[in-house]
């Protein structure tokens, strides 16, 4: 144990205190370093509308997102519970790309979206669903979209496969018992279910939202903060104030805001889930 | 679990109900439950399409949904591109190779000892092991660049392999600690009895018997590796060092400033290739170790 503990002390604990360390200092890609006590952190509070942009477009896009997915994933998950071969390998094809990188699949969808040559496009010109193709990446709301449907393709089997793995984990005597008493389908999802499963509802909620709030090769690749710096997330922000524009203490006070937010907000999620399900 | 055990588990789910009106519900499960498999194919389909479409066809206005006619200069102009594709695939494999062994050293004995030896402060260290879960790493990338620029480690497969270990750390301390939990004791007691030392027993009884949690291990330890971006695109900035992901975004840049997508649907299919392969091979392994990971 003293290898993993001490791998985790050096890459993880260590830079830890550096990041909170950096975040007090001058530091650039070019030099410097020296002591600036609180000035990044009042930069951000008083001179950063961006980082706050940024911040918000994250919050919108998880807060967007987030119910699609669990609820997507859940309707794929009642539908594909059972062990038939068809539904055995629909439940195979949708988890598979969750297994392709997310900086892959957002290239893919760069194209299928692209207003010249995307079949994306074409397919809905041709189903009269729009009738030009459309342009996706000029509007901030419009890039917001392509994103997220194409984050869905990419980890909507994620969630499904944790939530057909609960649903199969409910004991049947259960579920005779409710045929028995004459219970619809509907009825049991909602009185059995939903339910019986909600641990892991919050457990794939609270992933789900943390790889949310942390979004940044989609937007990368699709988007690049287009238009007019609108479609920003927050890490996306960091790696250009840090990596672009060279200025890691102010990047690091960013990072020390953003993991805090994080924490802040997954402790809440965890607080408020423990208590429901005690209730 | 596989689904084999899921399905002795659950004969609640595939009761027959009599009926005529249940083989007919059952049929329109199964008709949306196939159009949903063709609608989460079409994108992979249509990318190995247009990957192999010439390159002019590939930039055709209006697009074709099938190639006029095929073409292999997409996948010529990706084996050549820049350093030439062998450079980077080599990149990719080594940082993923090299995370894996990280991973493995670390946390085979670890999830060994938190399973068998009881010592006090023990589930505190275990919750330390676990950080990595709580600190998002996209936050420790400044500091991390920083240090291994100091110590030589930038542009170097080991100081990306050692960010990818430590990405995968948390999940894989907890699937080696089940894996060794879930050993009878029985063995090692019998082997304690024929006079084994304990590195005896643990290399010689309980180290083949977790071979299963340590392919599951190293699986998702290439998967993560071979698919991670940003860390990559920070840490590996010459132009010889990066990593698959990072030369495919490249690509779309192109030469003059016009996108090349038929070569760029080949980089996605390069990219994507390695996983989908190990996903449909060893999908045993892969979802197991998932279930296991978040489930129990």
């Amino acid at each position: 144990m003293a290898p993993a503990l001490l791998f985790v002390a050096t890459f993880v604990l260590y830079p830890f205190g550096q990041l909170i360390y950096t975040s007090f200092t001058d530091t650039s890609l070019l030099g410097g370093g020296s002591w600036v006590g609180l000035a990044n952190y009042q930069r951000i509070f008083a001179g950063d509308p961006q980082f706050w942009r940024s911040l918000l477009f994250t919050v919108r896009y998880t807060v967007i997102i987030t119910p699609i997915l669990m609820g997507l994933g859940y309707a794929l998950a009642l539908l594909t519970a059972s062990n038939a071969r068809v539904l055995r390998f629909a439940r195979a094809v949708t988890f598979m790309p969750v297994v392709v990188g997310l900086g892959t699949s957002s290239l893919l969808w760069y194209w299928l979206f692209n207003q010249q040559v995307g079949l994306f496009d074409k397919a809905l010109v041709d189903l009269h669903l729009s009738d030009r193709m459309i342009v996706w990446f000029t509007s901030a709301d419009w890039g917001l979209w392509a994103v997220i449907i194409s984050v869905t393709w990419k980890v909507v089997g994620f969630g499904m496969i944790l939530f057909i793995a609960a649903i199969q984990s409910i004991s049947h005597e259960i579920i005779e018992a409710s045929q028995m008493d004459g219970a619809s389908y509907w009825k049991r999802v909602q009185l059995i279910y939903l339910p019986l499963t909600f641990r892991t509802i919050l457990l794939v909620t609270l992933v789900s939202v943390i790889g949310s709030m942390l979004a940044f090769d989609q937007l990368y690749i699709m988007t690049g903060g287009n238009p007019r710096g609108q479609t920003f997330s927050s890490v996306y922000w960091i790696y250009q104030t840090a990596f672009v524009k060279f200025q890691l203490g102010y990047g690091s006070a960013l990072s020390v805001v953003l993991t805090a937010t994080i924490m802040v907000g997954a402790a809440a999620q965890i607080y408020l889930s423990s208590r429901g399900s005690r209730q | 679990m596989t689904d084999a055990t899921l399905a002795r588990q659950l004969p609640a789910a595939r009761v027959g109900h009599k009926g005529t009106s249940q083989r007919g519900i059952r049929f329109v499960v199964a008709a949306v439950a196939v159009f949903i498999a063709a609608l989460m194919l079409a994108p992979i389909a249509m990318s190995l399409l247009a990957s192999i479409k010439t390159t002019a066809d590939a930039v055709a206005v209006p697009p074709h949904y099938l190639p006029q006619a095929l073409s292999i200069e997409n996948y010529q102009k990706i084996y050549n591109y820049q350093a030439g594709l062998w450079v980077y695939v080599g990149n990719s494999v080594a940082v993923a190779g090299l995370a894996i062994i990280v991973v493995i050293v670390l946390t085979v004995p670890a999830g060994y000892g938190l399973a068998r030896f009881h010592f006090p402060g023990k589930e505190v260290l275990f919750l330390l092991l676990l950080l990595p879960l709580m600190i998002p790493y996209q936050a420790l990338l400044i500091p991390l660049y920083l240090m291994f620029a100091k110590l030589g480690l930038a542009n170097t497969w080991i100081g990306l392999a050692i960010v990818h270990a430590m990405l995968q750390l948390p999940f894989s301390v907890y699937l080696m600690r089940n894996a060794f939990e879930g050993l009878p004791r029985e063995l090692e007691e019998a082997a304690v009895i024929d006079g084994a030392s304990s590195l005896q027993i643990f290399s010689r009884i309980a180290l083949p018997l977790v071979v299963p949690a340590i392919v599951t291990v190293s699986l998702f330890a290439f998967i993560t590796s071979w698919n991670e971006f940003l860390a990559a695109l920070i840490m590996m900035s010459k132009e010889t060092s990066f990593t698959v992901p990072v030369m495919v975004t490249g690509v779309r840049i192109g030469q003059q400033s016009s996108v090349d997508w038929g070569a760029l649907q080949a980089g996605v299919i390069v990219s994507m290739v390695p996983c989908i392969a190990i996903y449909v091979l060893l999908q045993k392994y892969y979802v197991s170790g998932l279930l296991n990971g978040a489930v129990k």
